[in-house]
């Protein structure tokens, strides 16, 4: 089990995502009505939900992928709405997104779809792309010889690796992970969950993750967000949800499953 | 906050005491600043000849996955070469980044040398094995289509006469309009260019001789399968290739449906009773377009141009160019099908067929009108 709440991790609380009033539709069919979140530095976000709650519309909604109808949204301090688009850029290489279905480039092997950012990105030389690229494919845990694989040549597993590799490239400041560990199996979800931990206290990451993954919330996660009826039901430390009556959040962590996960995690 | 990364570029500051070379690592140290970041390293390389270096990490104020890389690379490289060398001051995280991160050689993967000349030959071997593979599928595949249709006359309540019809909208009726104009618009073309020729030897009214035969024997059947493979050819190799790529296909398989049966055989049928109707479409439509020439250009009235028709064409003239018809529809149909099922997992590979299944279905249509020719001509018909 990783130790990581000894480390010494500078916490002054700073939000580097403040999502205030959210309000997202399609159609006459309203998904998020007037939500709020903060993210803090550094901290690992678990964001849990029912299925078709809006946990992916809120992701997309936060990298300007789906339009909002009101609110405002927050990164690193500076309002999304009043960004220049040169500005827009420099942010948006400080992100970095692992989306739910791994959206890796098809006609590229794994290796030239994480140097696609470093060479949008960066000036480096030949060398250093080729060791940074395998360098974060071996971090993700992906053997050497995958590089050349094509996306259509991996495992569900392996797209979520490189996926994550891809979203590491740039070294960002924030990580999207939409359900990183669905589709591993148990054991290489947990390996999952550690590099993730791992990653998340070298590189200084501050990561938002949608999982409906138990063992993810009980080891990995700072804090828990929990998505109702558009807006925020609770969140907080995994404690403050346990203890929350809330009847979906008491079914969802006070079920038989979330007992073995507990009992296990103890 | 970008600024300020900007402003912060990586420094490095040598210091040398007896035998020990100290170098303290100012600054970011992080991908922005690749170039400098390398440059530095470099020096650092260069400047500890023979002397134990230690990287005094003390005032780095960012150091990110490249930082550490190049860092603990360089360390490496002179720890190859002799010398020892030590990082030293590492904040805690920076450790673990450096742990993580510790220097491996990533050996290339060989790639094989050839000559150009032997390239060349590699790529003509290929090409004339892969026509010799295309013929055999595409018989392969001719007889797995039979056999499906066989099975669908056997068992009539697994036709789908909904996608059937459904295609036919799609292959025939929306390609009316287009078909019309363009052979129209050749049937003028040609009337114009024949009379502009006749006329030197006052034989203007020959050219309802010629539009007659040249549209209904090979003009009109060729414009509608050139217009047809480029129009719905292609979105078929693109409808199969995409549901190939997601496993549409494997997903109808497990299901115990056959996908040629249920996606191929309504297409193709659709395509050879569809072809005839359009050529026939196009023969009229080129007709009107040379008779309307003939008549303001060449000042042969409609009654003329019509009562010349009649002697010029004979039915086997209209009755060649419709013949034709459903072949090259089988043509068009299973190039397109086998150029779909042929799709690999990405998007390039699908752009790359379907373009592959339009340049393939218009050059065997063409070949084909000329081994129909040669045919026609052995049997005088
Ligand atoms: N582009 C779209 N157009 C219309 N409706 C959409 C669109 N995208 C999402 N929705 C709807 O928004 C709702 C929320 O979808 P979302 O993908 O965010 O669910 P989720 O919480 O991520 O679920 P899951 O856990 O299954 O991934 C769903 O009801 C979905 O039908
Ligand atoms: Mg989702």
């Amino acid at each position: 089990m990783l130790d990581r709440h000894h480390l010494p991790i500078d916490r002054n609380r700073e939000v580097v995502i403040r999502v205030r009033g959210v309000e997202v539709g399609f159609g006459d069919r309203t998904i998020l009505n007037g939500l709020d979140l903060d993210v803090y530095r550094g901290e690992i976000l678990g964001f849990v939900g029912a299925s078709g709650q809006g946990k992916s519309v809120l992701t997309r909604t936060i990298l300007g992928l789906v339009p909002k109808r009101a609110g405002t949204i927050e990164v690193l301090g500076r309002n999304l709405d009043d960004l220049s688009p040169s500005e827009r850029r420099l942010l948006e290489r400080r992100w970095g997104v692992l989306f739910q279905q791994g959206a890796l480039f098809s006609a590229l092997t794994v290796k030239q779809n994480v140097q696609v950012p470093m060479r949008e990105y960066l000036n480096l030389s030949d060398r250093l792309l080729d060791e940074l690229a395998m360098l974060k494919i071996e971090m993700v845990g992906l053997k050497p010889d995958a590089a050349d694989k094509l996306p259509s040549e991996l495992s569900g597993g392996m797209i979520k690796r490189a996926a994550l590799a891809r979203a590491l490239a740039l070294d960002p400041d924030i990580v999207f992970l939409d359900e990183p560990t669905s589709g591993l199996d148990p054991i290489g979800a947990g390996e999952f969950d550690e590099l993730i931990a791992t990653l998340q206290r070298t590189l200084g990451l501050t990561v938002f993750m949608v999982t409906h993954d138990l063992d993810s919330l009980y080891t990995v996660c700072d804090r828990i967000a929990a998505l109702g009826e558009g807006k925020i039901l609770a969140e907080g430390p995994i404690e403050t949800l346990l203890a929350s009556d809330n009847p979906w959040l008491r079914s969802y962590f006070h079920g038989k499953r979330a007992r073995a996960a507990m009992a296990s995690d103890s | 906050m970008a600024q300020s990364t900007l402003a912060q570029e990586p420094q490095v500051k040598i210091e040398r005491s007896g035998d020990k070379v100290t170098a303290r690592i100012v600054g970011h140290w992080t991908a922005e600043h690749a170039e400098l970041v390398e440059s530095f390293a470099a020096e650092i390389g260069a400047e500890a000849d023979q002397h134990h270096v230690i990287f005094d990490l003390g005032e780095v104020q960012r150091l990110d996955t490249l930082g550490a890389w190049v860092l603990d690379r360089t360390r490496h490289e002179l720890g190859e070469r002799g010398q020892a060398a030590d990082f030293a001051n590492a904040s805690p995280e920076q450790q673990i980044l450096l742990d993580e991160v510790a220097y491996r050689g990533f050996q290339e993967q060989p790639k094989a040398r050839h000559s150009k000349a032997m390239d060349f030959l590699v790529d003509v071997g290929k090409s004339m094995a892969g026509a010799g593979k295309d013929l055999v599928d595409g018989v392969a595949f001719l007889g797995e289509l039979v056999s499906a249709l066989i099975r669908v006359v056997v068992h009539p309540r697994r036709f789908r006469g909904t996608a059937l019809v459904n295609q036919l909208e799609q292959i025939a009726y929306r390609s009316v309009p287009i078909i019309v104009l363009i052979s129209f618009l050749v049937g003028c073309i040609v009337a114009q260019q024949g009379i502009f020729q006749l006329v030197r030897f006052g034989a203007t009214p020959f050219v309802v001789d010629l539009i007659g035969i040249l549209v209904l024997r090979e003009l009109a059947l060729l414009l509608t399968s050139i217009m047809v493979a480029g129009r719905s050819g292609s979105a078929f190799t693109a409808e199969i290739g995409s549901m190939k790529m997601r496993e549409e296909i494997d997903a109808l398989r497990v299901m115990g449906l056959d996908p040629i049966e249920v996606l191929i055989v309504p297409r193709i049928l659709a395509l050879v009773i569809g072809l005839p109707l359009l050529t026939f479409i196009s023969s009229i439509a080129a007709l009107s377009g040379g008779g309307v020439t003939a008549w303001l250009y060449g000042d042969v009235s409609p009654d003329v141009f019509l009562s010349r028709l009649r002697e010029a064409v004979s039915m086997n003239t209209f009755l060649v160019g419709l013949m034709k018809a459903p072949f090259m529809a089988l043509v068009i149909g299973i190039i397109a099908t086998l150029e779909g099922l042929a799709v690999e997992g990405s998007a390039e590979s699908l752009g790359r067929h379907v373009t592959s299944s339009v340049v393939k279905a218009i050059f065997m249509v063409i070949v084909l009108d000329g081994l129909f020719a040669m045919f026609f001509a052995a049997i005088r018909y």
